[in-house]
């Protein structure tokens, strides 16, 4: 399979430094694969920080900067990064205040970070940790005890990012991801298999006339292979999974995002929002704010997830809040 | 035991033991991985712990707890996965019970920190067929023999590598159900844990290092015939 890389094993690497070179709003530390703000620690704010494999590009290092997040630790291509790096990156965000590691639900992520909260605690550090599972799914997959964190995890960083920003507390800002946690649900799916650098080679075999529905971020299975099927046929089984997990009356307020799985060309996934927007209506769900793009990608997968965040007040204002990063702008 | 010194000398010829045992089953390993897993924890733990021990010199100069925490964080940066924290970070978080040197006492409290944080962060319990299947037996063997037994820590430690043993045993005719085994689901029966194998392996490394320093005297023969299910 063709790539547009040097070697299997420089990806990461190469990737970074070429982000960096990108954006000189962000600084590599030494040694790692560890990229935080160049003013990181903010002085009198709490350090809202994340990490996981690589693969999932704008995920995580896009999301660094004002508003969002201070650190992200990239680990291999869907790999977790390993706790002394995820521990160099929470002591070189914290400002005195505490850090927010926001950590998708997979076992080796989880451990992990747990074990670089511990390292951090001994160093004096105030770590807090929230948990992302938003994905409705499959309960236990390849790489999960429960349930997989995936793209709502884009809306944590967002709103703790906000409040961490605004001169919330460590305590405050946990309790503003978990509430996000609590109210966020996706689903995805996808049309083709993706390609690892490693492998070289399709991770899973889907036939020309076949679809994965549930499919999670790595290429791990979902709940059923399909037959193709078409745009609105897709949206509706998605969006129906996640609003029947969400839970929502008539007359709440959502915000949606359709997020590509990075082989799927912009023109699809706003298709699919078409549906999805239509969807809503239907059921007297009012849509505050609509996000469609690549925010947490498969590689090259075919495919997309549809997630969908029931806000209230506060989650608006912080939604709404100024945020200036390489993959997310958003402006008062 | 001794002095800090000798304390940090049994704990570097233990590190040397367990890493050269390491790099010896390395093939081991990775066959039993190959067979349930991703076949490459054989690598992971050679890597690891010889990373640990090419660091000696560095360590010279350590408290024999600092020795031991830092052979923890060698291993989070160098083992990877999630043995990384389950091996590394465990013993990381266990050296804090090792801060008043290392007697029969603290070794007990070690034994069971380091446990109980493999289960804390794995979420395993026995009969799930990974290390925790050696490493329960292992630990309430040697404290009970030190506690209530009054057993020296040399014979409690001996009886603890023949209840590790008799653990990974166990492990064979069990259907995994934590970790990537567990997606074999039936399949995965009839084979044995590779984490519960490294883990025995480690155990027999520090029995052997404890021979040099601790007195007393280990009856080999009994501990062959006391032990059950073990393929000769």
């Amino acid at each position: 399979m063709k790539k547009l890389i040097n070697e299997p094993g420089a990806v990461v690497d190469e990737m970074l430094d070429g982000m960096v070179a990108a954006h000189p709003e962000l600084r590599r530390l030494d040694g790692t694969n560890v990229l935080v703000r160049d003013d990181a620690p903010v002085e009198g704010k709490v350090a809202v920080v994340s990490g996981g494999g690589s693969g999932h590009e704008p995920t995580h290092a896009g999301y660094l900067g004002e508003g969002m997040l201070d650190g992200a630790a990239a680990g291999e291509v869907f790999t977790s990064p390993t706790a002394d790096q995820l521990n160099e990156m929470i002591q070189a965000t914290d400002a005195g205040e505490g850090v927010l590691c926001v950590v998708k639900n997979y076992e080796g992520d989880v451990m992990n970070f747990d074990t670089a909260a511990e390292m951090a605690a001994m160093e004096g550090v105030e770590v807090e940790q929230v948990v992302v599972n938003d994905d409705v799914a499959v309960e236990d997959s390849l790489y999960t005890s429960g349930r997989r964190g995936v793209a709502g995890t884009i809306f944590v960083h967002k709103c703790a990012g906000a409040k961490a920003a605004a001169g919330g507390d460590l305590g405050e800002v946990t309790a503003v991801a978990e509430k996000v946690v609590d109210n966020v649900r996706t689903m995805g799916m996808a049309l083709t298999s993706c390609v690892t650098p490693e492998k070289g080679e399709p991770t899973f075999d889907l036939g020309e006339d076949e679809i994965e529905l549930g499919i999670g971020i790595h290429g791990e299975p979902g709940t059923e292979r399909a037959d193709v099927m078409s745009a609105d046929e897709i949206t509706e089984h998605l969006t129906e999974n996640v609003l029947d997990d969400l839970e929502l009356d008539e007359g709440e307020e959502v915000v949606t995002m359709v997020n590509g799985m990075g082989g799927t060309p912009l023109s699809e996934l706003y298709i699919v929002n078409r549906k999805l927007q239509s969807i809503l209506g239907d059921r007297g769900i009012e849509t505050w704010d609509a996000w469609v793009g690549d925010y947490m990608t498969s590689l090259d997968m075919m495919g997309c997830s549809v997630s969908v965040l029931r806000v209230d007040d506060e989650l608006k204002e912080l939604l709404g809040a100024p945020a200036e990063t390489p993959g997310l702008t958003v402006t008062e | 035991m001794a002095d800090a010194e000798t304390q940090r000398e049994a704990v570097l010829d233990a590190l040397d033991n367990v890493a050269e045992r390491l790099a010896e089953e390395k093939e081991y390993l990775t066959d039993l991985d190959s067979a349930i897993g991703d076949a490459d924890h054989g690598a992971n733990m050679e890597r690891g712990f010889g990373k640990a021990a090419d660091k000696r010199e560095e360590f010279a100069e350590m408290e024999p707890n600092e020795v031991v925490k830092n052979v923890g964080t060698t291993l989070i940066s160098n083992v990877g996965g999630a043995s990384g924290p389950l091996y590394g970070g465990s013993i990381m978080f266990a050296s804090q019970e090792l801060e008043d040197g290392i007697t029969a006492e603290t070794s007990v409290a070690f034994a069971e920190a380091y446990l109980n944080k493999v289960k804390d962060r794995g979420g395993a319990q026995v009969g799930a067929k990974t290390m925790v299947d050696a490493l329960v037996p292992a630990v309430h063997t040697y404290k009970k023999s030190v506690e209530q037994d009054d057993l020296p820590p040399l014979e409690a430690l001996a009886k603890a590598v023949d209840a590790a043993e008799r653990g990974v045993a166990f492990t064979v005719p069990i259907k995994a159900m934590k970790g990537r085994a567990s997606f074999l689901d039936w399949r995965s029966v009839g084979h044995q844990d590779p984490g519960a194998t490294s883990t025995l392996f480690i155990l027999e490394e520090l029995l052997e290092t404890a021979e040099e320093y601790l007195d007393g005297e280990i009856d080999r023969d009994a501990r062959a015939e006391d032990a059950v299910g073990r393929d000769e």
